[in-house]
């Protein structure tokens, strides 16, 4: 998507200068990346596993963070790497030959950050950006409320001026990493008689006195989300970002990059995964013709892949008509919709592959890989419900691309 | 859509414009009820505008614009039912640029990137595509067998056709019989009879030159059939929002808007294979794996929203007054050309071993 983060900058140097900076990557490669992490990168760990941090993983974000090329197109002032898209490229291609990854992300890097550069003051940019690079700052979203899901801007999280700062008071919930965050940033209502003229944007100590997380097990058996309370917290006004009652317009901004990089995980998850003909062949096995024994879901594999190639293409196709025309494409606002639900017809599809197998919930006769394909399979069926459901998604499609009015 | 060069964009939009003023649905119904295949005057001009040429290099009288460009333009004449041998003549034009000796191309791709000769495929034997299996055959440069539902057949001078050892040119006249099928759709369509009939061999293209047609077969065919899922998406959606019921127009009811959503995104993942496979030709990547995808999701969106199109006008929809129902025919038997959705998603497994 064309995002804010990416500097005005070429978009490819010659091909002379890209291969003196593939060699610069190897180099820093080989000097920085803890060769016992080689390849052992988790998709699933920046949600599940932060604050154990082993020594070898805090050695590569701080070299990373250092670098600043854990944001690699990000602008070099913030802490940025400053890089072209060319060169985050090689970067990306370079780190994956050595099985090295990016350790910086999370919803800082992801959210966060572009939303940032494009509304908050040069004070707040210079305070919060460069954490954000580094991998210093642990953030989450304080949106949704347990009377404001689909309908979130019926939030009532309410932040009272008090001077230099507000007194916040109120409950969040389904907040992602709120165990684990430092700081929260939040939709709060500073305004009751507007409805999406009163919310505001404002940055939170996840440490102050009077904020409380509860984590929520879900049915996966994990505690990715939180119940986040609110009470009586005292928030400097530097923390407000934009002006009072922009947070609507800024909150939106972070969700298109939220929807981009939902969809845009799914498609990495399943780039790194083996091909689901391949998990099919070795659960099922061939039978004398080289076909999969059980007919139809070889049938159902193959009719799988090729639409999630078509995805694919289309996720490619949103980006470059994105950069043709510098603005979010049309046809980004249906990635998050088709992207996730091919998401959760894959996990469906592995376990009628696998079986039992493909069930296991702990314990022994299982692969470490089974186990957590199951635990998958589960957490998955949040992804058409979060970050906007698939019927709020079909509504955004209706009203916004295809032009079809709300009902009077 | 793709992003395009300054020349594929002049000339989607001339093709745009062209079908839209000369030769929009209504032009088609007239061609229907003349009974003709199509209308030779409009076939006349796609010639004159140099479109039976665009795959052809400029050493043979083309313009060698590509396949993206190509596609351009059969997406256009998609959207308006166009009736016209374009796409069959280009393929066969395809063939001889693959497979052609030297004079093969000088002798016959100047005349069909003018349009003044058309040519066709002849590969099928059934009412269903089962892949590269024939049993015509070919003794002493005389090839016999019959071909099934052979596309554009009538007006064609020339067959490129499928035997058991290879692909052959067969020209117009002795030892071919042609008798007229018609189908739903009310295009050109017919069995074809060799008997006999003097053929001369494609024999540049290598062991693999049938499939390398194939693919651009299926590509080019979802490319119309990408046109014709737009036309109906967009029609129906002018509809939902001029059909006033219960005090309301018809798209402001969720439940219609979520189906519309629906549509949209089945129509857009079909444009990205069906653009991918136009670009695959183009660059000679993979094109086989993307002519199965290309055609496979232009077979299962052109199903569900010609189907949908129906649904959504309502009784009208059924009427022969209104387009939606000639799309629905021809959706029917373009679904059916080189490969039902079954048939490719059995050869999309086969071909990655499983």
């Amino acid at each position: 998507m064309a995002s804010v983060a990416e500097p005005d900058t070429q978009e490819s140097g010659t091909k002379l200068d890209l291969d003196s900076f593939r060699e610069e990557v190897r180099a820093f490669l080989a000097e920085s990346f803890p060769p016992e992490l080689r390849g052992k990168n988790n998709l699933l760990s920046s949600v599940e596993e932060a604050g154990q941090e082993s020594a070898a993983e805090k050695a590569w974000r701080l070299a990373m963070g250092e670098k600043g090329w854990g944001t690699p197109t990000w602008p070099k002032e913030y802490g940025g790497g400053g890089l072209t898209k060319a060169q985050a490229r090689a970067l990306e291609e370079e780190m994956a030959k050595a099985g090295a990854w990016n350790p910086i992300g999370g919803m800082g890097v992801m959210m966060l950050g572009p939303t940032l550069l494009e509304f908050a003051s040069e004070e707040q940019k210079h305070e919060h950006i460069p954490a954000i690079c580094k991998g210093e700052v642990r953030w989450c979203q304080g949106y949704s409320e347990p009377n404001a899901g689909s309908d979130l801007a019926n939030l009532q999280t309410m932040a009272e001026d008090k001077g230099d700062h507000y007194i916040v008071n109120g409950q969040k919930t389904w907040t992602s990493g709120g165990q684990w965050a430092d700081k929260c940033f939040c939709l709060v209502r500073t305004d009751r008689s507007e409805k999406h003229k009163g919310i505001s944007f404002l940055l939170i100590d996840m440490h102050a006195p009077g904020v409380e997380v509860k984590p929520i097990q879900m049915i996966s058996g994990m505690s990715p989300f939180c119940e986040t309370f609110f009470t009586d917290v005292a928030v400097p006004k530097e923390n407000l970002v934009g002006e009072e009652g922009q947070g609507w317009t800024i909150g939106k901004r972070l969700l298109q990059h939220e929807r981009t990089n939902l969809s845009g995980g799914g498609a990495l998850a399943a780039l790194n995964a083996q091909p689901l003909g391949k998990v099919a062949e070795r659960y099922i096995g061939l039978d004398e013709n080289g076909k999969l024994a059980d007919a139809e879901l070889r049938v159902k594999v193959a009719d799988f892949e090729m639409r999630w190639n078509a995805f694919l293409l289309t996720a490619r196709r949103a980006m470059d008509e994105s950069k043709a025309a510098g603005g979010v494409s049309d046809i980004s606002s249906i990635l998050k919709k088709a992207g996730t639900k091919l998401g959760q017809e894959r996990a469906e599809l592995m376990i009628a592959i696998m079986g039992y197998r493909g069930l296991g919930w702990e314990g022994e006769g299982f692969e470490e890989k089974e186990l957590s394909g199951t635990r998958a399979w589960l957490f998955g069926k949040a992804t058409t419900i979060y970050g906007g459901s698939t019927e709020i998604q079909n509504n955004i499609i209706a009203k916004r691309i295809l032009g079809m009015l709300d009902h009077q | 859509m793709a992003v395009l060069n300054d020349e594929q964009e002049m000339l989607r939009d001339m093709a745009r414009e062209w079908t839209r003023n000369e030769h929009p649905v209504s032009a088609w119904r007239g061609v229907r009820d003349s009974g003709e295949p199509f209308d030779a005057e409009a076939w006349g001009a796609m010639g004159e505008m140099g479109w039976a040429g665009i795959v052809i290099p400029e050493e043979h009288g083309g313009t060698d614009f590509g396949w993206l460009s190509l596609g351009l333009v059969v997406e256009e004449m998609g959207k308006t039912l166009a009736a016209s041998p374009l796409i069959a003549s280009a393929l066969a034009a395809s063939a001889i640029v693959l497979g052609g000796s030297e004079e093969q191309k000088s002798s016959y791709l100047p005349r069909l990137a003018t349009g003044d000769l058309i040519g066709t495929l002849a590969f099928d034997e059934g009412p269903r595509h089962t892949g590269l299996e024939a049993s015509t055959s070919v003794h002493d440069g005389r090839l016999t067998g019959t071909k099934a539902f052979v596309h554009e057949a009538s007006r064609a001078g020339l067959f490129v056709v499928l035997a058991q050892d290879g692909v052959y040119l067969v020209e117009k006249g002795k030892g071919i019989s042609l008798s007229r099928r018609h189908l739903a759709d009310m295009r050109d369509h017919a069995e074809v009879d060799f008997n006999d009939a003097p053929a001369q061999k494609l024999a540049n293209g290598g062991s693999d030159l049938a499939q390398k047609i194939l693919d651009r077969a299926r590509v080019l065919t979802a490319a119309e059939m990408l046109g014709m899922c737009q036309a109906v998406f967009d029609t129906t959606l002018d509809y939902l929002k001029q059909r006033v019921q219960f005090n309301q127009v018809l798209s402001s009811f969720q439940a219609l808007q979520h189906r519309m959503a629906d549509l949209y995104t089945e129509l857009e993942l079909t444009r990205s294979a069906v653009e991918g496979g136009l670009q695959a030709i183009d660059t000679g990547f993979a094109v086989t794996e993307a002519g199965l995808l290309a055609k496979a999701r232009a077979n299962d969106a052109l199903h569900l929203i010609s189907k949908e199109g129906v649904q959504l006008h309502g009784g009208i929809g059924m009427t022969d007054e209104y387009d939606v129902g000639f799309y629905l025919k021809r959706a029917r038997v373009l679904e059916a050309a080189w490969g039902s959705s079954g048939y490719l998603r059995d050869a999309y497994a086969s071909m990655k071993a499983y």
